[in-house]
């Protein structure tokens, strides 16, 4: 049953466009994610996200569902080796909303499959990966996002 | 606001049954008031009250279902605190541990 889901929600003092940039373009992804995500970002297209530890590894895979620069964003997320098989596509919807001088940035990660490796990994990955894209967006210096982790 | 102080996290943190609320959401997650309430020995009023704290620390969020307003938990504001204390430790300590194999190995 595909009816796991999580709610993620920071604040983040930027501005919205930065924080749809900070999603979407590989030379910022990185710098706070340690993986770029590559696309076109038109609805259809595929996306996947890449180790930037040279080695370039893809650890993520999925299809954009919908763009709408820069308030929302839906993707599909799967491991590769999942990629053709739709049926354990999990989706994540970004959501960026200005709130006075911050934004209010809502990740959806749903069509989650409960305790399965990818529901436990997400778990462990968003607080981190959110933690560290709102460090670096509002002081420019990135965390150490997967320190102690492997 | 809610925002990014981080005071109305640990008032939100300082009370054992807003902390039971989250060990629920925790174990199960997205869930309505009534589902809420059946697991905890509180009125309705008081779990509505707590999490109305929650909300405002953005320690539980909430999103609708048709009708239904469902539950989160939401780590982040906890993990903040996790970068800004413990980590740093955690990164001494393999430090440390590091340093220590690289000296006994040299031998």
């Amino acid at each position: 049953m595909k009816d796991s889901k999580f709610v993620y929600v920071t604040y983040i003092a930027t501005a919205p466009e930065k924080v749809f940039q900070a999603l979407t373009e590989g030379a910022v992804t990185r710098q706070y994610w340690g993986h770029e995500n590559v696309s076109d970002w038109k609805p259809g297209s595929p996306w996947k996200h890449q180790a930037s530890d040279g080695t370039g590894t893809v650890r993520m895979v999925g299809e954009v569902v919908e763009s709408t620069p820069p308030r929302r964003l839906v993707i599909t997320w799967a491991y590769p080796q999942d990629q053709a098989n739709k049926a354990k596509h999990t989706r994540v919807k970004f959501e960026i909303e200005p709130i006075g001088d911050m934004v209010r940035l809502t990740v959806t990660h749903d069509e989650l499959e409960a305790a399965s490796e990818m529901d436990k990994g997400i778990r462990q990955g968003w607080p981190r990966v959110l933690s560290s894209l709102k460090t670096f967006l509002e002081t420019g210096k990135p965390l150490d996002t997967w320190a102690g982790m492997k | 606001m809610i925002a990014t102080d981080i005071d109305p996290v640990f008032k939100a943190l300082a009370d054992r049954s807003r902390r039971k609320l989250l060990d629920v959401l925790y174990s199960n997650n997205g869930q309505t008031l009534t589902e809420l309430c059946e697991h905890l020995d509180m009125t309705r009023q008081a779990v509505t009250q707590h999490l109305a704290l929650l909300e405002q620390a953005n320690l539980v969020v909430t999103s609708r279902r048709g009708r239904e307003k469902l539950h989160y938990l939401n780590p982040v504001p906890v993990h903040e605190i996790y970068e800004r204390w413990i980590r740093k430790f955690e990164r001494s300590r393999l430090q440390a541990l590091h340093d220590l194999k690289q000296q006994l190995e040299e031998k």
